[in-house]
């Protein structure tokens, strides 16, 4: 047994790397990202996939040959793999496949804040929650053994304040049985779901389910906290709270009195046993963030117990924020104080491309990610974000509507890892769908996913590790696509001739890439260093300083 | 699961600038609270620290902690880096909490700027029944080795300001 501080996406990590997770692969998002980046450094196999829902394609296929996979991504990044996991519900798995969902409650950095526990009801996959890092460690071991004893996905939701908070963890305590070897038999029935085989794959769903809820009555992962009988307010202690995530957390501050239910199995729910529970209290409450999944499956099933007034649906939950729905208090309740906002890096190269932008009274069809600060002034160059990859559709559409005096200053704005991601649809619409103004799609390729803190994808060419990959061109995406302009130059070294580029583009009533290409300011020195490293190992003979610079050039900046 | 569930818990908010060291600070103090045997739970979010906009860290100690975040109003200390952020955070202190801010000690003080924030964390040490020793001890494990000369001189330098000014 082991005692160390650990965050919740490092103690998943360490989990990971005990259970034997044969494959770790996901796409990076806060607060998911640390989660493979830290099974990398403690050895385990990690990589980067291009989107969300290929990671969980790749998983699928390392737990069917059964092996154990672990898949990560964030909240939003779950409806990007939304297509595989519902059907994977009906395949099942042979080995364990663990999906990481990293909810965002009050979007510390993300454009919605979705409750993904939703999908577990929606898919019919189990749900594991943990609390802190002790049970995100103890309770992905259990996610594992679920899904290896049932043959079924496991989503293992955790939130920002799960991620990202750190606490004490004592490993080695939960047990769990080695992983066996990897094979494969075929199973067609099983595996292939044509509707003959997807009809009798979904009643063995649906029984498997109905098994898991009978376990889940009684499992470790659902457990009763007693009141602590010192507390103070003798009131309390007819008081009973159901909760789950780091919700268990804060009810336990802020009502010691209470006994608390904390369900660390949150799909299915244990209806019996909150049925008994909420009887053997004076008053139950539900305390859980975000939409009122729980309570209203509780209220369904004919269980007497509260909710939670409309305003604490919005935004995370807390200490004081409990003490108030205790108390009745559905007060609208007063923004909290805002600091110094996020900016781009004063030296970022983006600021040539936005200055010129907003220059020429651009609209402009935004996308996520550093560049997503485009929105905020001094630029406002950025019109619309929704989605990743919806900047290309969405300048197409606006194309495709607006009068031609505004249409012909619709630009869309992309980075290069979210083209990677889901911006190559964009441009196989564009191509086959063309607005009669033409368009002109600007990709912003600072070198790395900067916003999640500079990790690697194919258009980099380097693995998780910074070692050399196969490696997607950009530029030659778009030429291979058949965009008529491709031009690939550098707007921070040459902000006039990015603008007289723009100029044109707009103007020439046809389809545009610019690639604006230059390294993110934080990432260029270890870009660099990296690539010198790569060209040494590819080249044994031992270069001159002068030529691995030069070679460490090429591959990472200048016009291609 | 122990029975306790009052707390007796020390609350300490951290606040600055992306940049200035806030979750380096509270790593190394969430740290030495571990090394003196306490139960710990720290608290933050990043995502967006890396652009220079507020980074807040709570960080809490004591014989069992519940939450990681600091209820609001709740704060014993608020350690703040950057003195233009006293608005938005000050409201995390109880009343009687104590200001830790660069009244105490400024960048200004210190051999190198950079150790602002473990200069605050040697300020914030004389309120703490944190051992000075385990401080130290989680600084240098939390460090790379060529810094350790000007934060321990940092941490120092820090610690006698605020025991001057008591």
């Amino acid at each position: 047994m082991d005692r160390s501080l650990l965050s919740g996406d490092e103690a998943v990590a360490l989990a990971a790397l005990h259970a034997g997770v044969i494959l770790g692969t996901g796409y990076p998002g806060t607060p998911s990202t640390e989660i493979l980046e830290a099974f990398f450094e403690l050895g385990g196999k990690a990589q980067w996939a291009p989107n969300e829902k290929v990671a969980l394609e790749v998983g699928l296929g390392a737990a069917f040959a059964g092996g154990r996979a672990l898949v990560t991504m964030k909240h939003v990044g779950l409806n990007v793999a939304a297509d595989p996991l519902f059907t994977a519900a009906y395949t099942g798995v042979s080995g364990a496949l663990v999906v990481v969902s990293a909810d965002d409650p009050g979007m510390a950095s993300s454009q919605n804040e979705q409750d993904n526990r939703h999908y577990a009801v929606a898919a019919g996959l189990p749900m594991v929650e943990p609390a802190d890092a002790q049970q995100a460690y103890d309770y992905f071991l259990h996610a594992i053994t679920i899904s290896e004893r049932w043959g079924i996905p496991v989503i293992f939701r955790m939130t920002t304040r799960v991620c990202h908070s750190k606490s004490v963890v004592i490993s080695g305590r939960t047990e769990i049985a080695p992983p066996g070897p990897t094979h494969f038999e075929h199973d067609l029935p099983d595996r292939v779901m044509i509707p003959a085989y997807a009809r009798p794959a979904h009643k063995r769903l649906r029984a498997k389910l109905a098994e898991i809820a009978a376990w889940g009555e009684t499992c470790e992962l659902n457990r009763e906290i007693p009141a602590d009988a010192t507390a103070a307010g003798a009131a309390y202690t007819t008081l009973g709270l159901v909760a789950s995530g780091v919700s268990v957390l804060h009810a336990a501050e802020a009502a010691p009195g209470a006994r608390i239910l904390a369900l660390g199995l949150t799909y299915p729910l244990p209806i019996e046993r909150v049925r008994a529970f909420a009887g053997s209290v004076d008053r139950c409450v539900v305390i859980e963030e975000g939409d009122p999944v729980m309570t209203d499956t509780f209220h369904a099933a004919g269980i007497d117990l509260e909710g939670k007034p409309e305003t604490y649906r919005f935004g995370e939950l807390n200490v004081g924020r409990v003490r108030r729905i205790l108390g009745h208090d559905a007060l609208e309740e007063r923004p909290v104080p805002t600091g110094k906002a996020p900016e781009l890096c004063s030296a970022c190269p983006y600021h040539t491309v936005y200055n010129t932008l907003r220059k020429h009274d651009c609209i402009g069809a935004g996308d996520i990610g550093c560049y997503s600060l485009g929105v905020l002034p001094p630029y406002q160059v950025m019109d619309t974000l929704v989605d990743m990859g919806a900047s290309i559709p969405v300048g197409l559409g606006l194309r495709h509507a607006l009068p031609d005096e505004q249409a012909r200053r619709v630009v869309s704005i992309i980075g290069d890892s979210t083209f990677i991601h889901s911006g190559i649809p964009g441009l196989v619409e564009m191509i086959y769908n063309p607005p009669p103004t033409g368009h002109v799609v600007i990709v912003l390729d600072n070198g790395t996913t900067a916003m999640t803190g500079q990790q690697e994808h194919p258009a980099t060419g380097r693995t998780m590790e910074h070692t050399r990959t196969g490696h997607v061109s950009i530029e030659g995406v778009a030429q291979a696509l058949g965009i008529p302009s491709v031009t690939v130059m550098d707007p921070y070294e040459d902000p006039d001739t990015f603008e007289r580029l723009l100029i044109e583009r707009l103007a020439a009533r046809e389809l545009s890439v610019i690639v604006a290409r230059r390294p993110c300011v934080l990432a260029a020195a270890d870009i660099r260093r990296w690539e010198q490293a790569a060209a040494a190992a590819a080249n044994p003979i031992q270069m001159a300083p002068e030529a691995a610079v030069a070679a460490a050039g090429a591959a990472t900046g200048g016009a291609a | 699961m122990s029975a306790e569930r009052v707390p007796t818990v020390v609350n300490v908010v951290m606040a600055g600038l992306g940049g200035q060291g806030v979750l380096t600070a509270s790593d190394i103090l969430a740290d030495a609270a571990m090394r003196a045997g306490l139960d710990v739970k720290k608290a933050e979010v990043h995502g967006m620290s890396q652009r220079g906009g507020l980074v807040t860290s709570d960080i809490r100690f004591g014989d069992r902690v519940w939450s990681p975040m600091v209820p609001p109003g709740e704060a014993d200390y608020l350690v703040l880096l950057a003195p233009t952020e006293l608005e938005a955070t000050r409201a995390v202190l109880k009343p009687g909490g104590v200001l830790i801010d660069t009244g105490v000690v400024a960048a200004e003080d210190l051999p190198n700027r950079r150790s602002l924030n473990v200069a605050l964390l040697g300020a914030l040490s004389v309120h703490l029944s944190i051992p000075e020793a385990l401080l130290l001890d989680a600084m240098r494990a939390d460090l790379p080795e060529k810094l350790h000369p000007t934060n321990e001189q940092a941490f120092a330098i820090g610690r006698e300001r605020a025991l001057a000014a008591r």
